[in-house]
């Protein structure tokens, strides 16, 4: 499953997020809760991941909403990546990934390489399915918030100001 | 009347000076963003036939597509109502809020909430509602209306909001920049949102097979709104349904590249509502997100209000494929200058506001803004949907001149009305629509016609009573007509290489006579034979004026005239590019498609000609060369639009011009709009960035090219050195 660095998709995603000023880290699932302990800002709050990994310390799993409302992180899953934009495909959940990845400053989500796309129509495709069939809610988060309605950019308006996207090769 | 038109103008110039400038700089930085993003797009063209074929279809089957989402909502465990009007969808979501005991109600920008005045219908229950987008929190602390359909507080500098804040809030430590500005609303919103018992947003799109809506921004506001409270009610335009989410794709590409030149905004919510987050109590510090309970309530209302007889209407249909990108706003030369709150109606603004207005206001809320679109097509390349906006725009005027009763003052024109239009039709736009006629007589009075028309006299009745601004020059008829001048010479071209017929437009045939000889020996230096029949106007005149019938009527003369020509063999060359434009476009909807066509493919401009001869291998020697002279053109806007810059920009320099191109937008005259005295000073203003670039160290000393009519009379309004068409230039 592991994919070479010379993947041009991979390539594509991690130039347009980087054009975005969004990081980006590529790690595998044994390192996976060093690297994201070394990314999250404390306090840092997760939800469930479908990978085979496990979180660090650092971050509380599953939190309650005053957790939440304290985190200066959310770690969440995303389902794909679309490469040429830098987006990624954020599946709404029960446990309530969409809250996570919403309300504190800096948003991880995290994903896996072989789940990178090369474009919007790809992802829609898969995502239409899922819409269909489960009712599936996503968001296609491009970058971090942002407004220009206060007379220059700001960066992080209501959502989060920072994005660091995590790639995990299985 | 022009009591009504002195208030107009007053209007204007204090939105000029109010608003102008921050409303000029932000749509010119999202323009030109637009056009390198656009740029970067590869399958740009085929996105937009795309966008415009679904939605082409979409409208087409809008009653089964609704039926078909009513099943998926519904199925998903949300409710559907579609509202008739305004007060229909109003009195459905204060039920809702009622059986809800909703205090307060949070909402993401909605231009359709907008339209329904849904805020007010809500505080008269009592309840609290803030708008959550940053740009719409100031203009609802302002107590103002939306000035651009997707950013709605643009005509608002940083430090206006500054002061806003500080006078509504008065704040111990007042905020002042950008980010100081931004943390201060999201914090203070950020309360209310976390309090709020309803959140409303609207649907940028919705899709039928799923239910699923797609929500778009960067701030990030809708996706708290939607997921925050655990009732969510989404607002949207009926037209707003595409058939699934695989036709999703082409609009969001296209949206925010349109609007505001971002490939993609920071979020598109996919929203398949009642959504499965559960719902949040941020004071509940023991019960883990996950165990907590998602029983959440949505409502989704689908507005008609005008919508569905819009569909039934030929030429308002269009207006249904708008994804409202406001890229029609940014593009828009007047737009730049004054804004939504001249250029705009109850709700929506800019190019395509006059087809909404129209359609879910009616014809007297349109009527207030029309005049603003001038035509000049600079929206046209630049819609993602591929609309013809200057078209609904003239439908828009056609009609509510019909829809006038006759004003006084008809003596003074008798003659000047065609049968087709009506009595009521006001006076400076029949003047300005039958300037074929005054044209006419001017030739065959001139030179007394000039100079009585110049008396003080004169003008203060052309002003007071067809709005003539006395400040503009007007143009000076010549005696001896282009075609009447053509006709008592010999040709000096005995075997010719082409043949043409050019194209006599009432301008150069009885004003700018000496640019049709120019383009004459032009033509004839290089060895083409040449005709200058008396042929009708384009059109063009009438049209502008929104007089549709007249100008079909010259449409079928025109084609008349020429096509016995064109079968001949002859190509038909025009000086005047609004003219070409009418040929290549507004003609495919006044005669036989096969005749449209033809005329079309067999009309060129008269650089884009003098192009063509030249690569085909005409002697360039026979023209005059520039020998390095430098020269400052500036094309005309439908000129641009049809992509025939280039041509001209290439003849100058390939014959040793040293060319300059303008970059501005537009020169603001733009036909008769620039006449009017409602206009005058907008028209000087928009043309202000014209005067300015050509004004410069490195261009004041160059000599003046401009293509269009209307460009040349008001660079010589502007300037103090004097303007020419190319065709002078280069002419023997």
């Amino acid at each position: 499953m592991a994919t070479t660095t010379t993947n041009p998709t991979l390539s594509t995603f991690e130039a347009a997020l980087d054009d975005l000023g969004v990081e980006s880290t590529r790690t595998t699932v044994e390192d996976f809760a060093t690297t994201l302990d070394g990314i999250v800002r404390d306090p840092a709050v997760g939800v469930s991941l479908p990978f085979d990994v496990e979180y660090p310390d650092s971050v509380t799993v599953d939190p309650t909403p005053a957790d939440l409302e304290r985190a200066a992180t959310g770690v969440t899953p995303a389902s794909y990546g679309v490469a040429n934009y830098g987006s990624v495909l954020l599946p709404s959940t029960d446990d309530g990934a969409e809250l996570v990845s919403l309300y504190p400053k800096l948003h991880v989500p995290v994903l896996r390489a072989s789940d990178v796309l090369p474009d919007l129509p790809e992802a829609l495709d898969r995502f239409g399915d899922a819409a269909r069939a489960e009712d599936l809610s996503a968001i296609v988060a491009t970058g971090p918030s942002a407004t220009a309605d206060m007379g220059k950019l700001v960066l992080g308006a209501h959502g989060p100001e920072a994005v660091h996207v995590v790639m995990l090769d299985e | 009347m022009s009591k009504g038109r002195g208030d107009k103008a007053a209007e204007i110039r204090r939105l000029m000076a109010t608003e102008g400038p921050a409303i000029e700089e932000n749509t010119k930085g999202f323009n030109r963003k637009r056009q390198e993003a656009v740029a970067d797009l590869e399958n740009y063209e085929e996105l937009r036939d795309r966008a415009r074929e679904i939605k082409e279809d979409a409208i087409d089957r809008l009653p089964e597509l609704i039926d078909r989402l009513r099943e998926a909502v519904e199925d998903n465990g949300g409710h559907l109502y579609v509202a008739d009007d305004a007060a229909d969808a109003n009195r459905y979501i204060r039920d809702v809020a009622a059986e809800n005991d909703a205090e307060r109600m949070v909402k993401s920008k909605s231009m359709t909430t907008e339209e329904l005045e849904v805020n007010d219908a809500l505080a008269e229950d009592g309840v609290d509602v803030v708008e959550t987008d940053l740009g719409e929190w100031v203009v609802q602390l302002a107590d103002e209306t939306p000035s651009h359909l997707i950013a709605p507080a643009i005509h608002r500098s940083q430090e206006s909001i500054a002061e806003l804040f500080e006078t509504v809030f008065d704040p111990a430590d007042p905020p002042q920049t950008a980010n100081e500005l931004t943390s201060f609303a999201r914090e203070k919103l950020g309360e209310r949102i976390r309090d709020a018992d309803i959140g409303m947003t609207g649907a940028n799109f919705v899709t039928a097979d799923s239910g699923t809506m797609a929500i778009v921004t960067s701030e990030g506001n809708a996706r708290k709104c939607a997921v925050t409270p655990d009732t969510h009610i989404a607002v949207t335009g009926v037209e707003k349904v595409v058939p699934s989410t695989d036709e999703l794709s082409p609009f969001l590409e296209l949206l925010a590249r349109s609007g505001t030149g971002q490939a993609l905004t920071a979020y598109v919510s996919l929203l398949t509502p009642p959504v499965d987050s559960p719902t949040v109590d941020f004071d509940d510090d023991e019960t883990p997100l996950s165990e907590r309970d998602s029983d959440r309530d949505f409502h989704l209302v689908l507005i008609d209000n005008g919508r569905m007889a819009m569909r039934e209407d030929d030429q308002l249909r269009e207006t249904l494929y708008c994804i409202r990108c406001g890229q029609c706003s940014n593009s828009c030369a007047n737009f730049q200058h004054v804004g939504g709150h001249a250029f705009g109606g109850e709700t929506y603004s800019g190019g395509i506001g006059t087809g909404w207005e129209a359609g879910i206001e009616g014809l007297d809320t349109a009527a207030e803004f029309n005049d603003f679109c001038t035509g000049c097509s600079r929206c046209v390349n630049g819609c993602p949907t591929k609309i013809d906006i200057p078209w609904i725009n003239t439908v828009v005027r056609d009609r509510v001149n019909r829809g006038k009763e006759p004003e006084g003052y008809d003596f003074l024109v008798e003659g000047l009305t065609p049968d087709e239009e009506p009595g009521g039709l006001d006076l400076d736009k029949r003047l300005f629509g039958n300037f074929e006629t005054l044209a006419k007589l001017g030739s065959a009075t001139a030179p007394v016609s000039n100079w009585l028309a110049d008396t003080g006299a004169a003008r203060w009745a052309l002003e007071r009573v067809a709005g003539v601004d006395a400040r503009r020059d007007l143009p000076e008829f010549q005696r001896e007509t282009l075609v009447e001048w053509f006709g008592n010479r010999v040709s000096t071209v005995s075997d010719p290489t082409r043949e043409v017929v050019l194209y006599p437009d009432v301008y150069t045939n009885h004003v700018q006579v000496e640019r049709g000889k120019a383009a004459v020996r032009v033509l004839e230096a290089l060895g083409v034979s040449v005709r200058v029949p008396a042929v009708r106007s384009s059109g063009r005149a009438p049209l502008s004026q929104g007089m549709i019938a007249t100008a079909e009527d010259h449409a079928h003369d025109v084609y008349g005239s020429l096509a016995e020509y064109i079968d001949a063999g002859r190509d038909v060359v025009v000086i005047e590019p609004s003219d070409l434009a009418m040929f290549d476009g507004e003609y495919e909807r006044f005669l036989p498609e096969a005749s449209a066509e033809r005329l079309g493919e067999h009309s060129y401009e008269i650089m884009e000609y003098v192009y063509g001869l030249l690569e085909n291998g005409a002697d360039a020697d026979a023209l005059r060369a520039g020998d390095g002279d430098e020269v400052a053109y500036h094309a005309h806007c439908q000129q641009r639009t049809l992509g025939l810059e280039a041509h001209t920009v290439a003849v100058l320099e390939d014959l040793g011009y040293d060319v300059l191109t303008s970059d501005v937008e537009c020169c603001g005259m733009a036909g008769s709009f620039g006449y009017k005295d409602t206009y005058y000073e907008l028209s000087m203003d928009v043309g202000d960035d014209l005067a300015e670039q050509f004004s410069t160290p490195e261009t004041r000393d160059r000599t003046v090219v401009a293509s269009g009519t209307s460009c040349l009379e008001q660079l010589d309004a502007l300037l103090s050195r004097p303007s020419t068409h190319p065709v002078e230039l280069i002419a023997p």
